[in-house]
């Protein structure tokens, strides 16, 4: 199994659902982030003082997955997350060596 | 007279309101770990000033004249011979009421200057002595019978001098004492919740009008032209405060229309019963760019004023007071004076500038040497470790927000608290 993280713009979270619903994907973690790569943050003005602010917020979606999935997952993320500007985010996988589902105590991919 | 009466308990209530709107005004300008301090040393100003106006206050500001400089205290000390239902109520309890609001704001004022790091029981320190030895005589100098300023002749209808000039030195004096912000100006300190700035502005304009058109101590037409005054120049001065910012920066900003509000309400409070039109949008106008422009200054001279208190509040006053030399006009108040633009000659500009040079340095001096007595004393300050962690934690104990419900908050100890109240409950049930 495998855990695929995705850094992507806040506002291409529906399309990176409704993309993966379509693929069977049962579940997601959504969390809400900041930080920054190529894209540099902005500046904020309050009574004339400038503030740069470094960390853009993000969006970080953790989708764990069978072994035969992983690309498609891929796919269908980077192509819902995709716009083509700076700032797009970034996936990447890492392995799970198990999942436990808390209900029942389903180990492995019948927990998924 | 029931009418005037009316309009004054009415005004007093407005005036109240401002100091509770200025803490959410000053409050949403820190960060999210000093908002309680800063709405404390606002609530605290209303607790310490009311009991020290009634108990001594309204004497030492209206009391029979020493020397032109204080009110006798012990002429009406705790209100006594005021406490009756006789006579013209506007010139008694009334009256005690409604400056009673002046007192309290005047102080709250100043602790936007001091915020994220002064200690709250240093703050009321400070707060009761500079009332007691700085507001309630200059208070007197202006409106008192037989105070110097009155006598003068110089104009300060609502509080120009003896309110924002007056705070607005004090805030200088206090923070060159006090010191800078840990991190200042490197760190950004950017507001936490700028809806909560405009809320209090909003407060603020809302309370302004018994601050001013009450000030007229009659619900008559001079109530009427300081009522539209204060709609002119506080409107005039957000769109002046707006304007620089967008030429300037490229954005108008909420801040910027709060801060032009309070920029304007303050500008026209000495002036607000002596002005036409074009002299209040003038006025306003002025204030908003100058205060915008002049809140720019504690970063070349180096001074911590943290919200500040010196940018709008002296400078707005300064703007207010010395623009009635110009443009005060006997056609809006027969009793008043004509300033230079209006016919009339230099003497009102002098008399008001030497008004608002001695008010500042007084209070200027005064608060710095108060500063210097209550570092020797405790050092005025939180520790810089408390200071980063946050002042609301260190000297309230409390914190403003808690966004995650579960995070785990137990009872500190099994007798006392949550935890507490659970076990006397058991032994009742047993």
């Amino acid at each position: 199994m495998k855990l695929i993280t995705a850094i992507v713009k806040p506002f291409t979270l529906d399309d990176v659902r409704s993309a993966l619903e379509q693929l069977g994907v049962l579940g997601m973690t959504v969390s809400e982030v900041q930080g920054y790569g190529r894209q540099k943050g902005h500046t904020e003005v309050y009574r004339g003082a400038e503030y740069a602010v470094d960390f853009v917020a993000k969006l970080k979606v953790e989708v764990v997955t069978d072994d035969a999935n992983v690309d498609k997952v891929i796919d269908a993320v980077v192509s819902a997350a995709h716009t083509g500007k700076i700032g797009d985010g970034k996936v990447w996988v890492t392995s799970v060596d198990t999942v436990i589902r808390v209900r029942t105590g389903e180990r492995g991919a019948d927990a998924l | 007279m029931e009418g005037n009466t009316a309009w004054l308990l009415i005004s007093a209530a407005l005036v109240l309101l401002m100091t509770p709107g200025l803490a959410f005004f000053y409050g949403g300008m820190v960060r999210s770990k000093s908002v309680l301090n800063m709405l404390m040393m606002c609530f605290g100003a209303m607790g310490l000033i009311g009991v020290l106006w009634v108990i001594y206050g309204y004497s030492m500001t209206y009391g029979s004249d020493v020397a032109g400089l204080l009110g006798n205290p012990f002429d009406m000390l705790g209100l006594s011979g005021l406490m009756t239902p006789e006579g013209d109520p506007t010139a008694g309890t009334v009256d005690v009421a409604f400056q009673a609001m002046f007192a309290i704001i005047t102080v709250a004022l100043i602790s936007g200057a001091v915020a994220d790091r002064m200690k709250f029981g240093s703050w009321m320190i400070f707060g009761g002595l500079w009332a007691t030895i700085v507001y309630f005589p200059v208070a007197h100098w202006v409106w008192g019978d037989g105070g110097w300023i009155g006598e003068l002749g110089a104009l300060d209808f609502a509080g120009g001098t003896a309110v924002h000039i007056n705070a607005g030195a004090a805030a200088l004096g206090l923070v060159l004492v006090l010191g800078k912000r840990v991190g200042w100006p490197r760190e950004p300190m950017k507001p936490h919740n700028l809806p909560y700035v405009m809320l209090g502005a909003g407060l603020l304009w809302f309370g302004w009008f018994g601050f001013n058109a009450g000030s007229a101590y009659a619900a008559d037409g001079v109530a009427g032209i300081a009522f539209i005054n204060t709609v002119t120049a506080t409107s005039a001065a957000m769109l002046g405060w707006l304007l620089l910012e967008r030429i300037r920066d490229g954005k108008p900003t909420s801040l910027g229309a709060a801060s032009g509000v309070v920029a304007g309400l303050v500008a026209i409070t000495p002036a607000c019963a002596y002005v036409d039109t074009w002299g209040a949008l003038s006025i306003g106008a002025i204030a908003g760019v100058l205060c915008a422009l002049a809140v720019g200054l504690k970063y070349r001279f180096g001074y911590d004023d943290s919200l500040d208190v010196v940018g709008v509040h002296l400078v707005g006053g300064l703007v207010g007071t010395l623009m009635l030399g110009f443009v005060a006009t006997t056609s809006v108040a027969p009793d008043g004076t004509d300033g230079l633009f209006y016919g009339g000659d230099v003497a009102l500009l002098g008399k008001q500038a030497i008004s608002a040079l001695a008010v500042m340095v007084y209070s200027g001096i005064i608060a710095a040497i108060l500063g210097l007595i209550i570092k020797a004393i405790n050092g005025g300050r939180v520790t810089r470790e408390e200071e980063i962690n946050g002042i609301d934690e260190a000297e309230h104990a409390e914190s403003a927000y808690d966004f995650a419900g579960g995070r785990g908050g137990r009872a500190a100890s099994a007798d006392s608290g949550v935890a507490g109240n659970a076990k006397k409950l058991e032994e009742t049930k047993s």
